[in-house]
């Protein structure tokens, strides 16, 4: 096989193995195939990560069609991309090989072809958001991915799943057409949508980027301090944050993922968000840079307070809810906060750091979403309530969101203690030190909701005479939670690998943009 | 006619956005989602058209016969976006029936109280 494909393959194999699952019209052989592809995807990303890593450039790129940029569609792939790749891909590998498991209860049998269908469009979404060079692409994957999101929350078992689905749907849209608008109002601009092409044309003057002849008022001015892009930015930034769920658009998050499929809010708790969180990081460094984004428009004295304010209220909020889902699903919003919060300090180190979360986080809310599926196959319930005395009753599946929970608070020898580090050290470089502080405040908020849980597991009795004996969630559900959740602690032990990547993949987009 | 065009969309971006926001109905939470849409559509469409272009179809070149014609790009792009926004609506759709017979009600605001108190 021809290595330079890779880019393209990544998002053609499950895009064209969705509408296979649909012939296939068997729910275990259809599950079969979907866990193939899954782990060819993981495959191929691992492989271009390899790529990437070895190339000289630090970067892949494919031209669709043979079309060069920036007149054809380019994929192209640095350190970054090919890290949320790899990140997407064991996430959805993982879920896919556990997936008919946890459907078994949640949706009848004779529906699961379509289900797998659906994840594979969904992957194939992601993918192409991660892969893509071009800006409109972005918009066509990121719709893919979202209407895909919006049917698999939907098939969730409560009737809550439908509005929670019809209130994703709205909000949801409602930031696809800004990002559209945001795009738009760019490309009217500067007249291309390739990124790389898009990021030089900005900081032309206005008069080298149209041709001679056209009247302009004032050809000295650069394009990037035009009103008009102004309001492409401002669109931009607003529909991702829609679609990042960022504090206050977060009002869609909970809902879908308390509501969804086990399955699906595993695997959407870990990706989704990121690849949002990826491509805001796209437009603001690779495509308007820095000197734009922190110094003409000073995005920071926006992002910083929101994601201050995601990091406290939605912690806050989490400690009060009684479902385990509805309190993942808000550490989710106040998680997202701090990856926000690492971009929004506009240095290298908070990049770093925020890119490090991105990483940690995914796996720790996919394990610990997972766990509540585990969960979920031995008993109905899974409010406080109902977990009481479960530390004995299931004891490895505890142990495994006990190990989670740590990782949210960031306690040392986890990965999310990497994380938080990274973020406090660079805020205390900048001379930040009261967000150093809030963050700090943030993880002790962590603490209580974690405790909460803890509590009830191992130190509450049960209130009625339920089974006592030990009897943990089938085995493979478990392994799938503990790969996941073990990961996090591996990754907290040997901080290297993450970091590393990490830090040259700040490095690039840091000197990315002018 | 100037920015004509451009006040049209603004002006039936915020019909489609205040439905959106304002209305309680399911059905008509889509109908300001789909004019929400639409403006967008007019927005890439009249940036393309330049004054006096023609269609994007070659012409024999010969002394005097300048042909101007309309970017095509965003007409094409924005094919693309409506083809998006039809799945959107069919889907949004199908969500508003599936509820509807869930919950025999189409009203946001009844189908929260039902939920609240179940």
């Amino acid at each position: 096989m021809n290595p330079d494909q890779l880019p393209v393959l990544q998002v053609i194999l499950p895009l064209l193995a969705a509408p296979c699952c649909l012939l296939l019209r068997h729910s275990r052989l259809a599950w079969c195939f979907a866990v193939l592809v899954g782990c060819l995807s993981l495959l191929i990303a691992a492989t271009q990560l390899h790529a990437i890593h070895t190339s000289t450039s630090g970067s892949i790129s494919y031209e669709i069609g043979g079309w060069a940029a920036p007149w054809g569609i380019e994929y192209r792939l640095d350190r970054l991309g090919g890290m949320v790749l790899l990140v997407l891909t064991s996430i959805a590998a993982v879920t896919l090989s556990v997936s008919r498991r946890l459907l078994q209860d949640e949706v009848p049998e004779d529906r699961h072809h379509l289900f797998f269908a659906i994840f594979l469009l969904c992957l194939a979404g992601l993918s192409g958001i991660v892969s893509t060079g071009d800006l409109f692409n972005v918009f066509v994957f990121l719709e893919i991915a979202s209407l895909s999101s919006y049917v698999l929350i939907s098939l969730g078992r409560s009737r809550r799943a439908l509005v929670a689905a019809f209130q994703y749907l709205v909000m949801g849209t409602i930031g696809s057409t800004f990002i559209l608008i945001g795009i738009g109002l760019a490309y009217m601009m500067t007249g291309t949508l390739n990124m790389a092409d898009l990021s030089e044309r900005l900081t032309m003057t206005l008069g080298s980027v149209y041709a001679e002849g056209a009247s302009i008022e004032n050809p000295e001015l650069p394009v990037n301090q035009t009103r008009t892009i102004l309001a492409a930015f401002a669109f931009l930034t607003v529909g991702l944050a829609l679609k990042l769920a960022l504090f206050p658009l977060h009002a869609w998050l909970p809902n879908a993922y308390a509501t969804a499929p086990a399955v699906v809010s595993t695997f959407l708790s870990g990706t989704s968000t990121k690849v949002a969180y990826y491509v805001l990081l796209r437009v603001i460094f690779t495509i308007f840079g820095v000197a734009f984004t922190f110094e003409q428009v000073g995005l920071q004295y926006l992002l910083t307070p929101l994601a201050i304010s995601a990091i406290l209220v939605a912690s806050t909020i989490a400690i009060y809810q009684g479902d385990l889902r509805r309190m993942l699903a808000y550490s989710s919003v106040a998680q997202i906060g701090y990856l926000v919060l690492g971009l929004s300090f506009g240095t290298e180190a908070g990049l770093t750091a925020g890119i490090v979360h991105l990483f940690n986080h995914a796996l720790m809310k996919s394990g610990l979403f997972l766990v509540v599926g585990c969960i979920a196959t031995r008993q109905s319930g899974l409010t406080l309530e109902s977990i009481r005395g479960l530390g004995r009753r299931m004891p490895l599946t505890m142990a495994a969101f006990v190990v989670g929970g740590l990782g949210l608070i960031g306690v040392p020898l986890t990965s999310g203690f990497i994380s938080k580090w990274l973020l406090v050290s660079a805020a205390l470089e900048d001379g930040h030190w009261l967000v150093a502080v809030l963050v700090v405040v943030g993880s002790l908020l962590a603490v209580v909701y974690v405790w909460r849980v803890v509590e009830a597991a191992y130190f509450q009795e049960p209130d009625d005479e339920t089974p006592s004996e030990p009897r943990d969630a089938p085995a493979g559900l478990l392994a799938a939670a503990w790969v996941l959740l073990g990961a996090t602690l591996v990754f907290g032990i040997y901080t290297d690998l993450p970091v590393s990547v990490a830090r040259e993949a700040a490095a690039s987009l840091m000197g990315g943009g002018s | 006619m100037g920015l004509f065009n451009y006040w049209t969309v603004i002006v039936l971006m915020m019909i489609g956005f205040y439905t959106v926001i304002a209305r309680n109905n399911l059905i008509k939470t889509m109908i300001g989602l789909g004019i929400f849409q639409v403006s967008v559509f007019m927005l890439y469409i009249s940036m393309g058209k330049i004054a006096d272009g023609t269609a994007p179809i070659r012409v024999q070149p010969s002394a005097g016969n300048e042909a101007f014609y309309s970017n095509p790009l965003p007409h094409v792009l924005i094919l693309t976006a409506i083809v998006v926004g039809v799945a959107t609506t069919a889907l949004g759709l199908a969500l508003v029936i599936r509820i509807r017979e869930v919950y025999g009600s189409i009203e946001e605001d009844e189908i929260l109280e039902m939920d609240r108190d179940s």
